[in-house]
């Protein structure tokens, strides 16, 4: 039958149309989460392959922030390489300088004097606490709640605050100096300290009533992304992720000892679930055992100076050492190969979410596509952590 | 048709009558939209989350600033993916709008202002609310993008589910008042009377309880919003099925979320509340003060609706189904059967 | 000096800058008095050493932890000691070390850029010794006795390769990744090697020392600025008279 040419072309559109459907592999959709995707905290990309809404395959991309830290450490002082490590997890930034710093006093033989390594410590702590707060907040906005992330904005800024009034930067203070810290705190600091962490004790029980005691968060998060403490461990997935795999391990009280926590009364908060209720219990947990240890410290604070005798011009001698400690996202550790000139020769930055994310092929295989998110909020990574 | 009577008793040919109230539908969804989104999800929802939302817009705590969006969409550029099936993808905002403006032909304001009294009201109401559906696949399937047909396919499969908690909710209403005509449920409330006192009327709330918890359970889950708002999930979907759509495309879509949820508070106060009515206030009094009634009763209504969607987090697609199958379906049979029992025996 | 002279901790003033090159790098003595072992440390080490026997190259130690080179052949199995004798259960991380001098940014004959921090020239290498150009190594630690270790390994420079340590440690798949990327050094029993970090078709290996950071080499670092110019006061062409 002949047909018009009108006709004709829809006839053939139409079949070459069932010629693709048929030529689809229908089974497997792929879908392209990120680099620009709410859920991925910054440029983090995963291509899954659904079956449905199942995950077949998780692939995470990264590297799309990669600034080639351990790169730009060989062509720089000590003091500037401060300024970089910053930036590495830019949530909890003075976390970030500290192993790096003590590793260069270890190989110099300086030794910070006591009350700088007091005020590192709150200094530490408050960042851990700022980053947890935030976590507590959007992990929820993940889940679906939109109300908990602003509250978990608002305590943030308190803490940041504090941070901006001792050190002069809310994000990146660039405090710490090979020897001690650069300056004192400001007057008033203590009793306005003391404030905020009586806030932040309200703020975690508000969100343990809000987002916790919530059916609808625990029907979300029990059970998913249950990761096994050997299977962590084996992949490297460090800090309140793996305590909430039930394994008791904290590089504050396990590791060879840094700053003061020695002389702490805290413990260490561990759940035995492993799944993304139990990352989240924990790390409610830690902020709350935090908030005392800054309160316990603020007490305990000796008097003297902040900065110890360096020379001006910081020349560090021959050696190697490797510095870990317990961070807000996990352990993050440097290891410095010093070759006694006035810059390192080679820096290996062990960041914690790179270990943490490189679960995920395996972590995300046969899950639902909501789950995808609620575990890639409970395990809490910072891009530049992962990119360095 | 019989000659409709207005409130000022005058008599026009029904060509006007049709007209007049075409236009007051047509003002009523945006105003209806711009009122509920002004005061819940920029007020109401910022002062939850402890912040102030618009003050700058208009002068007075921001009220122009939903006025001000609409305009900025309908000058925005009209974005059509390349890939996108062009008529599906601009018929589907105009269904999803078409469902909302039907809705309103039902819900009565007054004694005598509705737009159509029709004998099967609620059963009219929630058929037609059902055609929205039609247009949220379309809007999924034309998009031509993954994250919009992942939204689809979950609107697909939410909205069925939930059509039916929300269907037989409102059976337990209708037997109890022994009519599907809305006017006709309404005068049984107000007439009602509570142990002999008829001070309050006998709003239906009081004895389907359990149809009204049903009924904005499944009606927060035919307006996609939060805990069930999968089909949209902010932090997975972007925007879900709406995803492509810019512009007053959007706008629509806006329109029709909003409109509709304005729609289904009017039928929930209508159904369960007692709609315009006050008890002792009839006539022309009854067609001054009805909709004013009704509309705090939409406000309150929709104050639960919101309340809920900002402060709970989302369901997953399976538990939501399970939800829907497994809990509502069968207490909502429950109460059903309960109301049909106490009828017979009181 | 008043408040405006005294210059950032960590920067040199200018007068300063002459002297940095004067002062001598720090050398290490010829013959240093080795430090003894700690007690853990070394109990590890023995450990290490009934197992793998001719395995280990050579120990040593850094500020309390033990550094141990191991042969090419014994690695993969060093792991498996490591995870099942030793109970390191927990990877921390596989990554390689370049030990060539770099190479004086702009080549030999120019100023070079006075802020790259100045290395020696010779090549040393660190704890634990090394056999040549290339090394790959590891730190793997215990979460439940809180003992760790550090493994070292010789790669051959003309055929960098080394065993791959992914069916001990799953977690070393991207450190591995990234160790080729950046080094250039294969892993054999890789499940599947490809760029981690850049993308897929960079060419080059940029933790070496001879992949040049290129910053620096398009422009030297023009050292410490003191005060900039005022607008008006930066004169690029004179007035060409019509």
């Amino acid at each position: 039958m002949t047909l018009d040419f009108r006709t004709e072309a829809l006839l053939q559109k139409h079949l070459a149309d069932a010629r693709i459907n048929v030529e689809l592999e229908t089974e497997g959709m792929v879908l392209n989460l990120g680099p620009q995707h709410p859920a991925t905290h910054g440029t983090l990309r995963v291509v899954v392959k659904l079956d449905g809404e199942r995950v077949v395959s998780a692939d995470p991309v990264i590297g799309y922030m990669h600034r080639g830290y351990e790169k730009l450490t060989e062509y720089r002082t000590y003091p500037q390489i401060t300024t970089l490590i910053n930036r590495i997890d830019w949530l909890s930034s003075f976390a970030n300088e500290v192993p790096f710093i003590h590793g260069a006093e270890l190989l110099m033989g300086v030794e910070a004097p006591p009350r700088a390594e007091y005020i590192r410590t709150i200094l530490t702590e408050l960042s851990r606490i700022a980053t947890f707060v935030l976590f507590l907040g959007e992990m929820a906005l993940q889940v679906g709640a939109i109300t908990p992330a602003f509250y978990g904005f608002r305590d943030r800024e308190h803490v940041l605050n504090l941070i901006e009034a001792a050190t002069g930067g809310r994000f990146h203070p660039n405090f710490n100096r090979i020897g001690g810290l650069k300056i004192d705190l400001p007057s008033g600091w203590i009793d306005e300290c003391r404030r905020v962490m009586k806030k932040i004790f309200d703020s975690v029980d508000d969100f343990e009533d809000l987002v916790v005691g919530n059916e609808i968060f625990e029907v979300r998060t029990r059970g998913v992304g249950v990761i096994p403490a050997g299977v962590g461990a084996a992949y490297g997935v460090s800090g309140s992720n793996l305590r909430a795999s039930g394994v008791d391990w904290d590089l504050r009280r396990d590791g060879p000892g840094y700053l003061v926590y020695k002389d702490l009364d805290w413990k260490v908060w561990t759940h035995a679930d492993g799944d993304s209720f139990a990352r989240y219990w924990v790390r409610m947990q830690e902020t709350r055992e935090s908030a005392r240890m800054v309160i316990q410290m603020l007490d305990g604070l000796p008097a003297g100076p902040v900065m110890a005798k360096v020379p001006r011009i910081i020349k560090v001698p021959d050696g190697e050492v490797w510095v870990n400690t317990e961070n807000p996202l996990g352990e993050m550790g440097y290891y410095v190969i010093s070759k006694g000139a006035t810059g390192p020769f080679r820096t290996k930055i062990r960041s914690a979410s790179f270990s943490n994310v490189s679960i995920l092929p395996w972590l995300l295989k046969g899950v639902y596509v909501p789950d995808i998110i609620t575990i890639l909020a409970s395990l809490y990574f910072i891009l530049g952590d992962i990119d360095r | 048709m019989t000659a409709v009577h207005l409130p000022l008793a005058v008599d026009a040919p029904w060509g006007l009558i049709v007209a007049i109230k075409t236009a007051v539908v047509l003002a009523i969804i945006p105003a209806g939209a711009l009122i509920l989104g002004y005061v819940f999800l920029l007020k109401m929802m910022s002062h939850m989350q402890s912040r102030l939302g618009p003050m700058d817009p208009g002068g007075f705590h921001g009220w122009f600033q939903l006025i001000g969006d609409g305009i900025k969409f309908i000058q925005k550029e009209d974005i059509i993916p390349a890939e996108a099936d062009r008529r599906v993808f601009m018929a589907a905002p105009v269904v999803v709008l078409m469902s909302t403006f039907l809705l309103y032909i039902v819900v009565p304001a007054g004694p005598r202002l509705v737009v159509s009294d029709l004998d099967v009201g609620v059963f009219y109401a929630l058929a037609v609310s059902s055609l929205s559906v039609i247009g949220v696949l379309m809007a999924g399937w034309a998009s031509a993008n993954k994250y919009a047909l992942l939204g689809a396919l979950r609107a697909a499969a939410q909205l069925i589910a939930y059509e039916l908690p929300l269907v037989l909710a409102v059976v337990g209403v209708v037997i109890q008042a022994g009519t599907m005509n809305l006017q006709g449920i309404v005068h049984f409330q107000q007439d009602g009377s509570l142990f002999g006192w008829n001070g309050l009327g006998f709003p239906l709330i009081l004895t389907q309880f359990l149809g009204f918890g049903i009924f904005l359970i499944a009606a927060q889950a035919e307006l996609t919003q939060t805990p069930f708002d999968m089909p949209v999930a902010e932090s997975e979907l972007v925007a879900g099925y709406m995803v492509e759509y810019t512009g007053f495309r959007f706008l629509f879509f806006f329109m029709g979320e909003f409109g509709t949820a304005f729609a289904f508070a009017g039928i929930a106060a209508t159904l369960f509340l007692g709609g315009w009515s006050i008890p002792h206030v009839h006539g022309t009094m009854a067609d001054v003060l009805g909709p004013i009634v009704l509309f705090t009763k939409v406000m309150i209504v929709s104050f639960l609706i919101f309340w809920a969607r900002f402060t709970y987090p989302r369901f997953r697609e399976d538990q939501l189904q399970a939800i829907a199958w497994k809990y509502l379906i069968p207490l909502s049979l429950l109460n059903i059967l309960a109301t049909g029992i106490f009828k017979v025996v009181f | 000096m008043t408040d405006a002279e005294i210059p950032p901790e960590g920067e040199t003033p200018p007068e300063a800058e002459a002297e940095i090159d004067d002062i001598p790098i720090v050398e290490p003595d010829p013959e240093p008095e080795p430090e003894p072992m700690p007690e853990a440390a070394a109990q590890l080490l023995a450990q290490l050493e009934k197992e793998l026997k001719d395995g280990i190259i050579e120990a040593g130690h850094t500020f309390g932890d033990l550094v141990v080179r191991v042969a090419p052949e014994a690695w993969r199995k060093a792991a498996e000691v490591a995870r099942d004798k030793l109970e390191c259960d927990y990877l921390s991380f596989v990554s390689g070390i370049d030990w060539m001098p770099a190479p004086k940014v702009g080549g030999d004959d120019t100023e070079g850029d006075t802020s790259t921090p100045a290395q020696p020239t010779e090549t040393t290498y660190g704890v634990a010794g090394s056999d040549g150009r290339f090394q790959v190594f590891a730190r793997v630690s215990s979460t439940s006795r809180h003992h760790g270790v550090t493994l070292k390994v010789d790669v051959d420079e003309d055929a960098p390769t080394v065993a791959s340590w992914v069916p001990v440690y799953p977690g070393a798949d991207w450190h591995e990744r990234e160790c080729w990327e950046m080094f250039g050094i294969g892993f054999v029993g890789h499940p599947g090697m490809r760029h981690l970090y850049l993308p897929a078709e960079f060419e080059g290996h940029p933790l070496r020392k001879d992949f040049p950071l290129l910053a620096r080499e398009v422009k030297p670092w023009p050292g410490l600025v003191d005060v900039e110019p005022m607008p008006g006061e930066e004169v690029v062409q004179e007035v060409i008279p019509e």
